[in-house]
């Protein structure tokens, strides 16, 4: 069941475009991240979604109510979505305590607090400190708690993790998904963190130039991007040219297997650097002659040559060979990608 | 070989001792301005009890404490009021022409309350007592609140206001629960500006008939210099900005409201004033008029009536000269004084180096009435040939002006890295030849803004120089204040219009000291 849909929305700054055409469509408790180079909009779509500004064309819905399009516009402190910020956005003036309770209605606001602040896997205690005493982690998780407080159909993460160091993360991003998936929340990420987004979600949308390039599954996106330029957004890729034929492509790096419905012909083939292994070489295998190899602790890049080509790739130390020559495995299918 | 042995001596013990000598310097300062505090406890201690019982517990002292109450209680709401009003309409809405109008707001400043007083006194001779007082101390101090409020407006963070919404809060409800608070520190900066210029001002209460304590020490002062009575008031008046400061900083509190990490670079969405368009409009023009446009026609008027005789050139000459004189003197002393304290602020601070700069800022809360009462009680007992003289005088208005000496060329001096003077010195030249060549060389332009400051400050300084300047002294304001005493407004009108054209670059430099702040 759709929770949120957009369809056709537009926004224009004077000459920019921020957003052209966007259809998005959202599930009741799902997962989304929106993910994009910087001015690609993303942002944008969030302010629209939240209700801080009006598309200039199209339509916003949620749960069958028109939050936005026509002559209809909800304004964002009567549309019940949450919102949790870059960096928290704590009201410096209030406690920790105060923070969490500014959108609550209602009594027994201390014992919510609490539970609220343990929910966020936070000490109740911390509900006395202003937010300058708490760390950059602690910030964000009371402003979670904050937008939680409200008990929102949908919140939206505006990069909320961007400020804090990789470690603590990982942490907070699978806090967050296990507070929603408990509360039953639909969320909406937004961030430029290709490996945030596709962890995090279970719908990714990619956004370029205002508008989105694709959406789908994060596995199929990654695996099965439409375009080269998709493909290297998110992640690292080697592309390689190829000859189609029989469910089979010709590369440089040997024969690769390829999806059934793959045209036959000429073509340019995706794989995924960890689809590459380089084992002890062995007669018969094709070949890859090691150009260097520089050790960064758990992996180790290694450039070599394959039939006239040069590849890099990222190789466990514990197998990555060091010079000379190695046989070349490739795991999985390959897919064709669009050149643009 | 004694060479040798200098060049021996490491850097970092030459560094001791050039902040050492700047350090002493800071501390003489410091101790110089301590003058006018030390009189009042001189004045408490000297008095003997009966006398001082017989002088302070008076109807009269009653009455005066009651009239500051009144002037107080009335005019920091609305200047409050008016200030965050305007600051957020000129701020944060979809007004055309904000620009235009926020210049308007601060321009106020740049008419010398005594001038407003005369303008007004002059065009409605009912005019006065405490309607007349608050009325013009209003329209002459709001921009003080204005000016730190509208600053404080831009760099809040939007994000916030964005959250509140998203947290079920009605635009109104933001303002009052999120913006307001953030605002508290800036309102009750600027409201105790007002607060001290109501309890040190002169000219306006004079014109406007309302006496308050510095209305009567400046009349005891005439009647008998250095008197029990003026003196003792003076050390009321220093109890009253007592209270007020402390009372700010009770307001203040000690929480920081700073914004937390970066923020949104984002500036916030306007908001659309729809049907509040035209009252809002009607309110900027009106604060306009009132504030600039009475004193801008009746100037004219005055002007017209009196026609060519009134543009003595020889005596405005003259008057013009002296003013410049005194106040570039009063702009390098104070600028020279602030000086050690500046560097020392910047590239040793510490402890001790805050205790020396509260020294050095506390003069600017006290009113002028108390530095000159100070200095004429000092010069009169313990170096009367120094008793109104230029020095006396340019002593006094760098004493009164040295915090804005001081915050100026301590942001100067802050925008040269340290790393250039060191380079300097791995260069071949003595500690104090780095300072000099390179950090004050580059803080040039604020060193230069510290001076105009000062003068523009010193320029149209009144009170201090009614009493302490030599006799025969004829500066603009001085000039202008007996020209209005005689009730000659035609005559006092071109002194007006110069006092007017002196004070004016000073807003300007105001806004883009509050401008550049917040890094804009």
């Amino acid at each position: 069941m759709t929770l949120l849909s957009l369809t056709g929305v537009s926004r224009t700054y004077g000459e920019v475009v921020a957003l052209d055409r966007v259809d998005l469509s959202v599930k009741v408790g799902g997962l989304t991240a929106v993910v994009g180079a910087s001015g690609s909009g993303k942002t944008t779509l969030l302010r629209l979604i939240a209700g801080f500004e009006a598309p200039d064309a199209g339509r916003i819905e949620m749960g069958g109510t028109v939050l936005a399009g026509g002559s209809g516009f909800v304004p964002a402190h009567r549309r019940g979505i949450g919102l949790v910020a870059q960096e928290g956005a704590l009201f410096p003036h209030l406690s920790a305590g105060a923070n969490i309770a500014f959108g609550m209605e209602g009594s027994e606001q201390d014992r919510r607090v609490a539970e609220l602040l343990r929910a966020v896997e936070l000490d109740p205690a911390l509900a006395q400190r202003m937010p300058h005493e708490l760390s950059g982690g602690q910030q964000q998780r009371v402003a979670l708690a904050r937008a939680l407080a409200r008990r929102p159909r949908l919140m939206l993460f505006d990069e909320p993790f961007s400020a804090l160091d990789a470690g603590l993360r990982a942490n907070m991003r699978e806090m967050v998904k296990a507070r929603l998936g408990a509360e039953g929340i639909t969320g909406i990420l937004v961030t430029h963190d290709q490996q945030e987004a596709l962890s995090f979600a279970d719908q990714l949308v990619v956004l370029e130039d205002g508008r989105i390039v694709q959406a789908g599954d994060p596995r199929e996106l990654y695996q099965q991007p439409r375009t080269e330029r998709l493909a290297r957004f998110l992640g690292d890729a080697l592309v390689v040219d190829a000859a189609v034929a029989g469910g089979e492509a010709m590369t440089a790096l040997g024969r690769v297997r390829v999806g059934k419905a793959t045209a036959e012909g000429r073509a340019r083939i995706l794989l995924r650097p960890e689809q590459i292994r380089l084992v002890p070489w062995s007669e018969g295998q094709p070949a890859a002659e090691i150009l260097s190899a520089s050790f960064e602790g758990p992996i180790t890049v290694v450039k070599f040559r394959a039939n006239g080509a040069t590849f890099t790739i990222k190789c466990s130390s514990a197998e990555a060979p060091v010079q000379g020559r190695a046989s070349i495995i490739v795991l999985g299918t390959g897919h064709p990608v669009a050149a643009a | 070989m004694t060479e040798a042995v200098e060049h021996s001596v490491p850097l970092s013990s030459r560094r001791v001792t050039g902040s050492g000598l700047a350090m002493v310097a800071a501390t003489l300062i410091a101790l110089v301005s301590l003058i006018p505090l030390g009189f009042i406890v001189m004045v408490a201690a000297g008095s003997g009890w009966d006398e001082t019982v017989r002088l302070v517990f008076r109807p009269k002292v009653g009455e005066l404490l009651l009239n500051t109450l009144w002037l107080e209680l009335i005019t920091l709401p609305l200047s409050i009021v008016l200030g965050v009003t305007l600051a957020w309409l000129t701020e944060r809405t979809d007004l055309r022409g904000a620009g235009l109008w926020a210049g308007l707001m601060v321009a106020p400043l740049g008419v010398p309350a005594f001038v407003q007083s005369y303008a007004w006194s002059s065009a409605f001779p009912s005019f006065h007592g405490l309607a007349g007082a608050v009325a013009i101390a209003l329209i002459s101090y709001f921009p003080f609140v204005y000016l730190p409020v509208a600053a404080q407006l831009r760099r809040l963070d939007p994000a916030l206001e964005d959250n509140a919404a998203s947290l079920g809060l009605r635009p109104l409800a933001v303002f009052m629960r999120v913006v307001l608070p953030q605002l508290r520190l800036s309102i009750c900066a600027g409201a105790l500006l007002v607060g001290l210029h109501l309890l040190g001002e002169y000219g306006l209460f004079v014109l406007m008939r309302y006496d308050t304590f510095a209305t009567a020490i400046v009349d005891q002062f005439q009647s008998v210099y250095d008197g029990p009575a003026a003196n003792l008031l003076g050390g009321v008046l220093v109890l009253c900005c007592v209270v007020l400061l402390g009372g700010e900083a009770v307001l203040r509190g000690d929480r920081r409201y700073a914004r937390i990490g970066s923020g949104s670079a984002r500036r916030a969405v306007p908001a659309p004033l729809g049907h509040w368009l035209v009252p809002s409009l009607l309110l900027l023009t009106a604060v306009a008029a009132v504030a600039l446009g009475v004193t801008f026609v009746t100037l004219g008027r005055w002007l017209w009536f009196g026609g060519a005789a009134v543009w003595k050139l020889d005596q405005i000459g003259a008057a013009l000269g002296q003013t410049a004189l005194y106040a570039l003197l009063a702009g390098l002393v104070a600028t020279a004084l602030a000086m050690p304290m500046a560097w020392i602020a910047v590239r040793s601070p510490g402890r001790w180096q805050r205790l020396l700069e509260a020294g050095h800022l506390y003069v600017g809360a006290l009113p002028g009435i108390i530095v000159a009462l100070a200095l004429v009680a000092i010069t009169v007992r313990v170096a009367l040939p120094l008793y109104q003289t230029v020095a006396t005088l340019v002593v006094a208005y760098a004493l009164i002006f040295l915090p804005r000496a001081l915050t100026g060329l301590r942001s100067s001096i802050a925008q040269v890295p340290v790393e250039l003077e060191r380079a300097a010195m791995n260069l071949g030249r003595s500690p104090v030849a780095s300072v000099w060549q390179v950090t004050m060389r580059l803080a040039f332009p604020g060193i230069a803004a510290s001076i105009l400051m000062v003068a523009l400050g010193a320029a149209n300084e009144l009170t201090a120089t009614l009493m302490l300047a030599p006799n025969g002294t004829r500066t603009l304001a001085t000039k202008f204040w007996a020209l209005t005493s005689e009730l000659d407004y035609a005559a006092a009108a071109p002194y007006a219009v110069l006092l007017i054209v002196v004070s004016m670059p000073l807003t300007l430099l105001l806004r883009r000291q509050s401008n550049r702040a917040i890094g804009q």
